[in-house]
C-alpha cells in the first residue's frame, strides 16, 4: 500500500501538514460539544453560570460579600476601629481587590487604604486582614466586598443528585429492562429466518428478501396508532411487553438483512459436506452457521442495543406514561428539561448517565459495529 | 414484580420459547409428520425440506407482517376516519392537513432537512474519510468523529443545548459572539435559520456513519487506476474528483439514501430542542402533537411520510431483486 499522498512527490510535506491540521480542526469541532457537557456535569449550578466551562480548569476571580465581625474599639483620637480577617479565624486565601459598597465591590487594590463615605476608611491586606475606621460610633457592622481567586472546583454532586434523588436510577433500570430482551429475542428470530433465506431453497425466496429490504424503509410512525390499538385489544396495552414486541418487530428487517448478507458469504463446502454427513438443517444451523456468524450477530446486537437504549419514540408510545416506567430518554426529554430547565449541571449529569453505557459499548465493540455497517451498506 | 426481574424473566422465557419452538417444530416434522423411514422415506425427506424453510421463517414473517406490513394498510385505513375513529371521512384528514399552516411549515422544513442533512453529512463524511485515509492517527480521529453515533438523539440535543445557550458564560457560540463584541442571541429562535441549527445536530451524529462506509469504499478502489492517473500527470484534486468519486458513486448513493430515510423518521431532536416552536416543526414532531388526541390526523401525517419514502422503498426493492437474481 502506498504511504505517501497519492504518490505526488514534492507536494507531500505541505499537503500532509494541511491534512493534519484540517483533521485536528474537525476532531476538535466534533468533540467540543461533548467535552463541554462532560465538564459541566462536574460543576455546580453557580459555577456554571459564572464562568464558561472552557475557563473551569483555571482559577477564577469571584466577588464575595462578607459581613465584618467583631466589636468596634474606641480610639484615643475619637475614631472607632474594627480589625479582623475576611477569611475568618482559620480560613486562608488571597484578596485580589476589595471595596466598601455593593456597586463597586473591587474598587481598591489590597494593602491600600480606601476612603469610603462620611470619612470612613477600609483597608484589606492581601492575606485578608482588614482594618475599618469610623469617625463616629457605628450603629451596626458594615459589609466588606472582596474579590479573590477561586481554584477550579469539580465534584460529583450532580451525579449524586440525579441518581439518588431525581429518579434517574429508576429510569436507568427501566432502560435496561427495555433493552436486554429487545436485543436478544429479535436476534434469535432473525438468525433462523436469515439462515432459511441464505441456505434453503423454496419458492418466493427472492420475493421475501426483496420485501424485507423494502421494509427497512417503512417509517415507524405508521405503526404507532394501529399497533397501540392492537396491543390494547390483546390486553397488553402500554407495558413492557408491548415495547419488547414493538422493538422486536421494528428491529427484524435490519437483523434479517445483515445476518443473511453475512451467512450467504459463508463457504458452501462446509455446509454441504455437513449435509452429506447426514446433518439436518437444524443441526447445520445451530452447530455450524450460528458459531461462524458470531461477528454478524455481535454487530447486529450492538445496533439493536444502541437503538433500543437511545429510543425515545417507541418508549413514549408503547410504555405507560407514568413516571415509574420512564426510560432515561423520556425522563430527560419530558421531565428534566421542563422541571430543571435552568439547572445545567443536573441536566449534564443526567445526559452523561444516559450515554455512559452506549459509549462504553461503542468504544469496546467498535470493530463489530463497523463490520456490521459495512456488511449492510457496501456491496 | 420489579421491572428488572420481569426483564430477565422475559429473556429466559422469550429465548427459551424461541429455541423451544424451532427445536420442537423441527423434531415433530422429522419424527412424526414426514419421518425419513418406511416406504415413503425419500418422498418424506423432500416434503420435510419443503416445509422446513417456512418453519424457520414463520416467527420472523409473523412479526414483520404484524408490525410493519399491516400498519401500512392499517394506518391508511385509520387515516380515513375522524378523530375518534367513529365516522368515515374519506380524504378529509388529508385535506385538513393541507389547510393547516403548521403542517405546511412542517412539510417545507422536512424538505429542508432532507436536502441539507444527507448532503452535509455525506460531504463531511467523505472529506474526513479522504483526509484520514493515510494519516498515522487516522483511526483515532475516525473513532472520535464516529462517537456521536452511540449517543441518543435526546442526549445529543442536550449536548447542543449547551452549545446554543444564550448566556455567554454557558453557550460557546454566544461566548464567541461576546468576545467579538456582538450581543447574545438565541440560535433556536432566529427565524428560518434555527432549522439549520437543529439540522447541525443530526449532521454531527451522522457524519461518522458516512465516514466509516465511504472510507471503506475509498480503500476498495484498485490501486492501479490511481497509479495510472498519477502517471498521466493528474494532481490530487483531479484524482479525487475524477477517479475516486466516480468509482464510489454507488456507495455515496447508498449512504445518502440511508441518511435520508433516517431524517424522515427522526423527531427526537425537534421535540427536545424546540418542541416544534419558532417555526421548526417537521412532520414526525407534528405527528406526535396529534398522536394521543387525534388518531385520524396522526395516521394521515404518518401516511404522508410513507408517501415521501415510497420512491426510496421502490428503489431499494429493485436493487434487492437485481442482487438476488
Amino acid at each position: 500500500m502506498a504511504t505517501d499522498d497519492d504518490g505526488i512527490a514534492g507536494a507531500k510535506s505541505s499537503l500532509s501538514l494541511v491534512t493534519n491540521l484540517t483533521v485536528v480542526f474537525l476532531v476538535v469541532l466534533w468533540l467540543i460539544p461533548t467535552i463541554g457537557l462532560l465538564v459541566s456535569s462536574f460543576r455546580d449550578r453557580d459555577a456554571i453560570g459564572q464562568s464558561g466551562w472552557w475557563k473551569s480548569p483555571f482559577p477564577t476571580e469571584q466577588n464575595f460579600a462578607i459581613p465584618a465581625e467583631g466589636e468596634f474599639e474606641p480610639q484615643a483620637d475619637g475614631t472607632w476601629v474594627l480589625t479582623g480577617n475576611v477569611f475568618g479565624e482559620d480560613g486562608a486565601g488571597t484578596v485580589t481587590a476589595f471595596g466598601g459598597r455593593r456597586a463597586a465591590p473591587a474598587e481598591f487594590e489590597p494593602g491600600v487604604t480606601g476612603n469610603l463615605v462620611r470619612g470612613r476608611t477600609l483597608m484589606v491586606e492581601p492575606d485578608g486582614d482588614f482594618t475599618i475606621t469610623y469617625p463616629e460610633e457605628p450603629s451596626r457592622n458594615p459589609t466588606i466586598y472582596i474579590a479573590t481567586e477561586v481554584p477550579p472546583q469539580f465534584s460529583t454532586d450532580n451525579y449524586e443528585t440525579i441518581l439518588f434523588s431525581a429518579g434517574m436510577d429508576v429510569a436507568f433500570i427501566n432502560t435496561l429492562t427495555v433493552t436486554i430482551p429487545a436485543t436478544i429475542i429479535p436476534i434469535l428470530i432473525a438468525a433462523f429466518a436469515a439462515y432459511a433465506l441464505a441456505w434453503m431453497d423454496f419458492p418466493f425466496r427472492g420475493t421475501i428478501i426483496a420485501i424485507i429490504v423494502g421494509l427497512l424503509v417503512v417509517p415507524l410512525q405508521l405503526a404507532l396508532v394501529p399497533m397501540l390499538k392492537f396491543h390494547n385489544q390483546i390486553g397488553i396495552g402500554q407495558s413492557f411487553y408491548g415495547i419488547w414486541f414493538a422493538h422486536t418487530g421494528f428491529g427484524l428487517p435490519l437483523a434479517i438483512y445483515l445476518l443473511r448478507n453475512y451467512m450467504v458469504g459463508l463457504p458452501r463446502d462446509i455446509i454441504e459436506s455437513a449435509k452429506v454427513d447426514g446433518a439436518t438443517d437444524f443441526q447445520v444451523f445451530t452447530r455450524i452457521v450460528l458459531p461462524l456468524s458470531f461477528p454478524a450477530l455481535a454487530s447486529f446486537a450492538i445496533f439493536q442495543f444502541l437503538w433500543t437504549w437511545n429510543d425515545l419514540l417507541v418508549a413514549k408510545v408503547f410504555l405507560p406514561s407514568s413516571s415509574e416506567s420512564w426510560v432515561m430518554t423520556v425522563k430527560i426529554a419530558d421531565d428534566l428539561l421542563g422541571s430543571r430547565g435552568g439547572d445545567w449541571g443536573i441536566l449534564a449529569a443526567a445526559a452523561f448517565v444516559s450515554i455512559a453505557i452506549p459509549l462504553l459499548v461503542f468504544f469496546t465493540m467498535q470493530r463489530y459495529l463497523v463490520r456490521g455497517l459495512l456488511a449492510g451498506s457496501v456491496k | 414484580m420489579s421491572p428488572l426481574l420481569q426483564g430477565v424473566l422475559t429473556v429466559i422465557i422469550g429465548v427459551g420459547g424461541c429455541i423451544g419452538y424451532f427445536w420442537t417444530s423441527n423434531f415433530v416434522l422429522d419424527r412424526f409428520i414426514f419421518p425419513a423411514k418406511g416406504p415413503e422415506a425419500g418422498r418424506n425427506i423432500n416434503r420435510a425440506n419443503a416445509v422446513r424453510p417456512w418453519l424457520f421463517l414463520l416467527p420472523a414473517l409473523a412479526a414483520l407482517g404484524l408490525y410493519l406490513v399491516y400498519p401500512v394498510f392499517g394506518s391508511f385505513w385509520r387515516s380515513m376516519f375522524n378523530r375518534s375513529g367513529t365516522e368515515f371521512v374519506g380524504l378529509g384528514n388529508y385535506l385538513g392537513l393541507f389547510e393547516d399552516g403548521e403542517f405546511r411549515t412542517a412539510l417545507l422544513n422536512n424538505f429542508l432537512w432532507v436536502l441539507f442533512v444527507p448532503a452535509a453529512a455525506t460531504f463531511l463524511g467523505l472529506l474526513v474519510a479522504q483526509l484520514t485515509d493515510r494519516l498515522k492517527w487516522g483511526n483515532i480521529a475516525k473513532s472520535l468523529i464516529f462517537m456521536p453515533m452511540a449517543i441518543s438523539f435526546v442526549g445529543a440535543s442536550l449536548i447542543w443545548k449547551f452549545v446554543y445557550a444564550v448566556d455567554p458564560e454557558i453557550g460557546i457560540i454566544n461566548a464567541i459572539r461576546d468576545t467579538i463584541g456582538l450581543s447574545p442571541l438565541d440560535p433556536l429562535q432566529v427565524g428560518f435559520w434555527n432549522n439549520f441549527f437543529l439540522m447541525v445536530i443530526l449532521v454531527w451524529i451522522q457524519t461518522g456513519f458516512a465516514m466509516v462506509i465511504l472510507s471503506a469504499a475509498l480503500r476498495g478502489i484498485p490501486e492501479e487506476t490511481i497509479e495510472a492517473a498519477i502517471i498521466d500527470g493528474a494532481n490530487p484534486v483531479q484524482i479525487f474528483f475524477k477517479i475516486k468519486i466516480p468509482q464510489i458513486m454507488g456507495t455515496i448513493v447508498v449512504v445518502w439514501t440511508t441518511i435520508t430515510i433516517l431524517v424522515l423518521k427522526v423527531f427526537d431532536i425537534v421535540y427536545t430542542m424546540t418542541g416544534g416552536n419558532f417555526g421548526t416543526q417537521i412532520l414526525p414532531s407534528y405527528m406526535m402533537e396529534y398522536l394521543f388526541r387525534d388518531d385520524g390526523r396522526a395516521t394521515a401525517v404518518a401516511f404522508v411520510i410513507m408517501i415521501i419514502v415510497l420512491p426510496v422503498m421502490i428503489w431499494n426493492i429493485a436493487q434487492a431483486r437485481k442482487e438476488v437474481r
